[in-house]
């Protein structure tokens, strides 16, 4: 099992934890002698991503997903911080390293792009020049080099006519160009990983499919990882080999995505999966009761204790741990413990 | 005659490029046909910029349409005087997409809920009182809650909240413009079980904005397709892929006309 981990590993995160500094109240807090308390909004997640493979990473607002997703690059916002775990990566430990090493890896090694792709290019330069930008930051290209690099990756995109195209800037294209033009420099230092975040939650329902379309086909061709971060279990069906369920800081099921999506075991899972609307017209939905917990408050048992329709006492006195009920699935529930 | 019947309805902004440009006609609402019996629940989609959000705030005349006839029970809603407008409103509620900027965030939950009795002079104050709780309860908030603020609340239930201030009215037409999106799927699927519970309990006739298909063919018994400004296509909700399917075929992927953004929302601040 290690050997084979070795060869086939690109990226074993284990029990990865984000902290973040929870505000000083009250008076003593008013003069600076409050001890701060870290508040964790991700807590014990560990994933596990082979070459060529892509990883469904799904949970609602709120349960962590986007801070694991922005902890594997390297770009937890102040004043949080990865508070424990390891992110091996290509062999690599990445948890302790420099903001100067991580600017070598991202970009380079892992690719990113993110849900708004407005607001991740700079309205004031070409398009084009933001993709070549990409490439001479890393010292891969620069000039007329560099330019003619950029409309060849718009061309991967499916950009229609990119020489041209290559010229204009953002607010002349549609969100969904955008995006394809974002997607075109988080490859274009040939990264072994590309993190997707939401990245068809702010298009329309056909650009979506394109665009899901696209990172499909972008990974078979170059071979590429996938962590798809996700609200959206159509993304996760359409994409994924593999699925990871968070909820409130935690991984509650992960395993093949076909697997959890057909027989999902978290009553979680269960749920969310059972309020898709479609199922049966005019039917009411099976929804969740209540609401995610404040991070800063999470239930000393398991975290989804109060919204579960099976929970049993001691889901409130102990916080399960991982059972592994299949090979490559595990879930964390005190009610599937003892059924492996 | 149906109970809302829209005929024509346009929608012209103007634009300047700056304050010293020529003036230029933007045109988001373009011949938008739509019709409601009572009871019905339905819905209205189309592609960002195709002009849905517009016609639904024109029928409210929240934006003055710039062409059109509403009959609503037969009396026409665009030729009203502004003093039978307000009394209109009492029947014609409007939910909005985002409760971060629909809810006055210096109000408190009971008082958001209780502006529209206020305005309308509905009820004594402890009436008044009393139908707060009473919505509150009906959209799933505890009504103990009703001297917070907005910001006390989590996205779904200020969601909820605006539907709250919508229903205490007890409007029989109601507009939701993508009341669900934002919201998480756990708490989507309690706002779409509202919605019909009320269409259910309270005969509600419901006007449903989306983008999502998939909540059409659940909750809505009837879809009007709308494109580039225009109603393009109508029929019951179990038929919105085919519809939807039409309106994609015009235009291949990748052609230049995806490069076109959706019309500038800024315009909609120099209206004619």
């Amino acid at each position: 099992m290690e050997a084979n981990a070795r060869d086939n590993t690109l990226l074993d995160v284990r029990a990865l934890a984000v902290e973040f500094a929870a505000p000083r109240r009250g008076l003593r807090a008013s003069i600076g002698r409050a001890p701060r308390a870290g508040v964790r909004v991700v807590d014990g997640v560990s994933l596990h991503i082979a070459r060529g493979e892509t990883l469904g990473l799904v949970g609602e607002s709120g349960s962590g997903k986007s801070m694991t997703a922005l902890a594997l690059a390297g770009l937890v916002p102040k004043p949080g911080r990865i508070a424990g775990g390891t992110v091996r990566f290509e062999g690599r430990e990445l948890t302790s390293l420099r903001e100067a090493e991580w600017r070598r890896i991202r970009g380079a090694r892992i690719g990113f792009v993110f849900q708004e792709p407005s607001s991740a290019l700079n309205p004031v330069f070409t398009i084009g020049s933001q993709v070549a930008e990409a490439l001479e930051v890393h010292g891969r290209a620069s000039g007329s080099a560099a330019r003619a690099r950029a409309v060849e990756l718009l061309d991967a995109v499916r950009i229609p006519r990119p020489a041209a195209r290559a010229d204009d800037y953002p607010h002349q294209w549609s969100g969904g160009m955008k995006q394809r033009a974002l997607l075109a420099a988080a490859i274009a230092c040939d990264p072994a990983l590309l993190i997707a975040d939401e990245p068809t939650t702010a298009l329309d329902v056909r650009i979506q499919a394109e665009i899901l379309d696209l990172l499909a086909e972008l990974r078979d061709r170059l071979g590429l990882s996938l962590l798809v971060v996700t609200h959206d279990f159509g993304v996760v069906e359409r994409l994924a080999d593999r699925v990871a369920v968070m909820y409130a800081g935690r991984a509650v099921e992960s395993g093949p995505a076909r697997e959890v999506l057909a027989a999902p075991s978290h009553p979680y899972t269960r749920g969310l999966l059972a309020s898709r609307p479609g199922a049966t017209p005019g039917r009411r939905l099976a929804a969740i009761p209540g609401s995610v917990p404040d991070p800063a408050a999470l239930p000393r048992g398991c975290a989804f204790a109060p919204r579960c329709p099976e929970r049993i006492e001691a889901c409130d006195e102990r916080r399960p741990g991982a059972t592994a009920i299949a090979p490559g699935r595990e879930v964390r529930c005190l009610l599937r413990e003892g059924t492996a | 005659m149906a109970m809302v019947e829209v005929r024509g309805l346009e929608k012209h902004f103007v634009r300047r490029a700056a304050p010293w440009g020529r003036p230029t006609r933007v045109t988001a609402v373009d011949g938008f046909d739509l019709s409601i019996e009572e009871g019905e629940i339905v819905g209205l989609v189309g592609e960002s910029g195709s002009g849905k959000t517009t016609a639904g705030r024109c029928l409210l005349r929240l934006v003055e349409p710039s062409a059109g006839s509403f009959a609503f029970r037969g009396e026409d809603v665009f030729a009203m005087p502004p003093a039978r407008l307000r009394q209109a409103r009492r029947q014609m509620q409007m939910v909005f997409q985002d409760p971060e900027s629909s809810l006055d965030p210096r109000m408190r939950a009971g008082a958001i809920v209780e502006e529209g009795l206020v305005i309308h002079g509905l009820g004594t104050p402890a009436e008044r009182r009393g139908r707060v709780r009473e919505m509150l309860e009906l959209v799933g908030l505890d009504a103990n809650r009703a001297d917070r603020y907005p910001h006390e609340f989590s996205g779904g239930e200020r969601q909820r909240l605006g539907l709250a201030r919508a229903l205490a009215l007890a409007p029989s037409f109601l507009v939701a413009d993508e009341p669900v999106s934002s919201l998480d799927l756990s708490i989507q699927a309690q706002i779409v079980n509202l919605f019909m519970d009320l269409q259910q309990q309270l005969g509600l006739t419901l006007l449903f904005i989306t983008h999502d298909l998939r909540l059409v063919r659940h909750l809505c018994n009837r879809v009007v397709v709308m494109h580039r400004g225009r109603t393009v296509g109508a029929g019951p909700a179990a038929d919105v892929d085919r519809l939807w399917g039409q309106i994609s075929t015009g235009e291949p992927a990748g052609s230049d006309l995806e490069f076109r953004s959706p019309p500038d929302r800024r315009a909609a601040e120099f209206e004619i």
